[in-house]
């Protein structure tokens, strides 16, 4: 009998232990995303496996792009330190369960918000980097200029997981054309199979196509057609059921678009804390107590635009300066005829 | 003394019982904070995707139930394919591997050392990516075996169109049946009566009669669709008609069968060397031909040795197709735990269904290559 006295002991204490667990769980209530990443010292943020412009690494691991640049703003925010950033490749498929499950506290990767995503699989969209649809590209040796010269029989590479594979349904039912879809996993595996021959053309975000062009075996051969057939406001995500960690994200974007509305850069944000207008002030944290309410001190937003820059400068270096999108269309300020509006910093 | 024995498995049955528990509870718990709920539902709902290729009828107006169906037969398919052929190649190379020539003994160590030792995900993409650049555009492709053509696009070729298909098959199913009662009552007579029929023979006959009665009169009608080159834009094409045959089910088919011929080719060498030379020599020299004495004394020794090990290799074939969907083959992974668990967000559910069905799939190529198994091995006394 005395035998097992030892294994029922060690038993009990693993009940215990596993008891200590989730009543944890169940108090930690407050921001636990933001009290855990203080503690591991760099927020856990989801990226794409590479795409140039958005998020992509160099060959030192050095990760560049606007929805990189998301995440740097939130650990300039939190850390104090835009460097302090844990990037994690996912693909279109491995993105959300990634996200709710906890692997990563911020998923910016070009995902698109919609309704079932935001209200029906536990996530929270924040807001929007990045305004964009879904376009077709093509050899242009192939003569075809315009999706209205699509012909029944025509295949078309894309990713699965996406609203991609969804639209492309919508769009060639619509017209009454047959197609096949040849979709992979992987993004690095559609640009293969398409520059290969495989398929007729290759649909995605046009952003997307812009920035996979480039890793084409000879860009110049295709082209990205006129249409767009859908809407996809890209943006990051963060898990449903932590408002303070939403908040401190949604208003780390916020932040680094304002500035660029009132002319804050990186290179003038500390001078800017003299500015008579009270609503730069507010935004390089010289006046009132804009951090407060996340428990961050009053300067979380000055670091963004000192460290990350503001949305402008992002955009510049990443898309512009690079040559996938020159022209930033819908994705210039309100006040300059794009639709780039966010709430005041107040 | 008897709670002594039993406090142990209690014990355990106890701690097992409480880890689920405490798991389901956290899982429970995650989800309820985070809106998701658990449920079967979906599987009803609208998939709105299309998918490349399918052996049952199915568009995107169909339910996730039905893209189910599709993922796991496009599964079946590749296994199955991969199986036989995997199996006639590993014969053959495991047969090889005994050779007392030199050349094809030495080959034949070279491929199972070779093909073996590359991962199978990189074999598949070299398959895949390597025959996408080898083969021709549709247009430039040049006709074989009469009416088909191997393009980047896939291989397209005839197709038959049957009118009445169903009579047709019936009379098939109604063929094997005669065939199965004809063997049992030729092995009766065998034993009974030493009597032997050409029993391959007359099998064979009843295969092709009783079938080929319907076209006579049951209506059924058979004629042949072929492949039409279409251009589809100044330098694209494609072909109409016919049956056409994707490049990823060709690529994934190769790759697992040269893969898993490997091993099942190791499993036949020492399958045969595991039976005695003594058993050879004794069989012939009771007037044996040399046929007989390969079906009657060395394969069932053999096969005892072969299967088991070789039941393995097929349900790891079957668990490899599942690195279909690097190659974009619709199976069940990529179908239904791929786009179907992004578009739903149930992925507990998707995972729970995708895990049990091919748990059944193993269960039972396990279950019929062990009655197989029994079937064909000696009977120890
Ligand atoms: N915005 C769409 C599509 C996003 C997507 O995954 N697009 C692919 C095609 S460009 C991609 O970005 N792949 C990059 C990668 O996986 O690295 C969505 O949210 O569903």
């Amino acid at each position: 009998m005395f035998k097992y006295v030892k294994q029922l002991t060690s038993l009990v204490a693993m009940i215990a232990v596993l008891f200590t667990f989730t009543t944890e769980t169940m108090a930690a209530k407050k921001s636990k995303t933001l009290k855990n990443t203080q503690k591991k010292g760099f927020v856990r943020c989801g990226v794409s496996q590479g795409l140039p412009g958005f998020s992509n690494a160099d060959a030192a691991g050095n990760w560049t792009g606007v929805d990189v640049d998301v995440c740097r703003a939130v650990a300039a925010a939190v850390l104090g330190d835009a460097n302090k950033v844990k990037f994690t490749p996912l693909s279109a498929k491995e993105r959300f369960t990634a996200l709710t499950s906890g692997e990563i506290d911020i998923l910016s990767r070009n995902t698109t918000w919609t309704l079932s995503r935001d209200a029906d699989i536990g996530l929270t969209f924040v807001g929007v980097n990045f305004y964009d649809g879904q376009g077709f590209m093509v050899r242009k040796d192939s003569g075809i200029t315009s999706t209205s010269q699509f012909k029944d029989g025509i295949s078309a590479c894309t990713n699965i997981g996406t609203t991609t594979e969804l639209n492309m349904r919508d769009f060639f039912n619509s017209k009454g054309i047959s197609y096949t879809p040849v979709a992979f996993e992987k993004a690095d595996e559609v640009v293969a199979a398409y520059d290969a021959g495989r398929c007729d053309t290759y649909t995605t975000d046009k952003s997307g196509l812009a920035a996979q062009r480039t890793k084409m075996t000879n860009p110049d051969d295709h082209m990205v057609l006129p249409e767009t057939i859908s809407k996809e406001p890209l943006g990051p995500v963060v898990r449903q059921g932590d408002s303070v960690w939403e908040d401190i994200v949604r208003w780390s974007l916020n932040t680094m678009i304002e500035a660029e509305e009132y002319g804050v850069t990186s290179a003038n944000a500390d001078s800017m804390k003299t500015s008579d207008n009270p609503q730069i002030k507010r935004l390089v944290g010289a006046e009132g107590e804009m951090g407060a309410a996340f428990g961050l001190d009053n300067e979380w937003n000055l670091r963004i635009i000192k460290q990350v820059g503001n949305y402008g400068e992002s955009y510049k270096r990443n898309i512009a300066d690079t040559g996938i999108l020159p022209d930033r269309g819908p994705n210039e300020l309100w006040t300059k005829g794009g639709i780039l509006y966010v709430p005041p910093s107040r | 003394m008897k709670f002594k024995k039993i406090l142990p498995q209690f014990l355990t049955l106890l701690f097992i019982v409480l880890i689920f528990g405490f798991f389901t509870m956290n899982a429970q718990e995650n989800m309820d904070t985070r809106g998701i709920e658990f449920g079967f539902g979906f599987l009803s709902k609208e998939a709105s995707f299309d998918i490349q290729f399918s052996l049952i009828d199915y568009d995107g107006s169909m339910s996730y139930g039905r893209a189910y169906l599709v993922g796991l037969l496009n599964t079946l398919l590749v296994s199955f394919i991969g199986i036989i052929l995997s199996t006639i190649l590993g014969i053959i190379i495991g047969v090889a591997r005994l050779s007392p020539n030199y050349l094809i003994n030495k080959t034949a160590s070279f491929y199972v050392e070779f093909f073996r030792n590359v991962p199978l995900l990189l074999q598949i993409f070299f398959w895949y990516f390597a025959a996408l650049r080898a083969l021709p555009m549709p247009e430039d492709a040049s006709l074989f075996f009469g009416s088909s053509y191997m393009t980047i696009k896939g291989l397209y070729t005839v197709a038959p169109v049957w009118n009445n298909f169903d009579i047709f098959f019936i009379a098939l199913i109604i063929a094997i049946i005669v065939i199965f009662f004809f063997n049992k009552f030729a092995k009766k007579k065998q034993e009974e009566e030493g009597k032997q029929y050409p029993k391959f023979f007359i099998s064979l006959g009843i295969f092709i009669i009783i079938p080929a009665i319907t076209f006579i009169v049951g209506g059924v009608d058979l004629s042949w669709s072929f492949p039409e080159l279409k251009q589809l834009a100044k330098t694209s094409f494609t072909y109409e008609g016919g049956m056409g045959i994707p490049p990823e089910l060709i690529a994934l088919t190769l790759a697992l069968t040269l893969y898993t011929a490997t091993f099942i080719a190791e499993n036949v060498r020492a399958g045969i060397q595991g039976v005695g030379k003594g058993q050879k020599e004794a069989a012939a020299s009771i007037g044996l031909t040399p046929s007989q004495v390969l079906k009657l004394v060395i394969m069932p020794q053999a096969l005892r040795i072969i299967i088991p090990p070789t039941t393995n290799q097929y349900l790891n074939l079957t668990k490899n197709s599942s690195l279909a969907a690097a190659i974009a083959y619709p199976d069940l992974v990529l179908v239904f735990a791929g786009t179907a668990m992004m578009q739903t967000g149930r992925a507990i559910e998707i995972v729970g269904i995708t895990m049990a069905t091919y748990l059944t799939i193993s269960l039972a190529i396990s279950m019929f290559m062990n009655w197989y198994n029994k079937r064909i091995a000696i009977q120890e006394k």
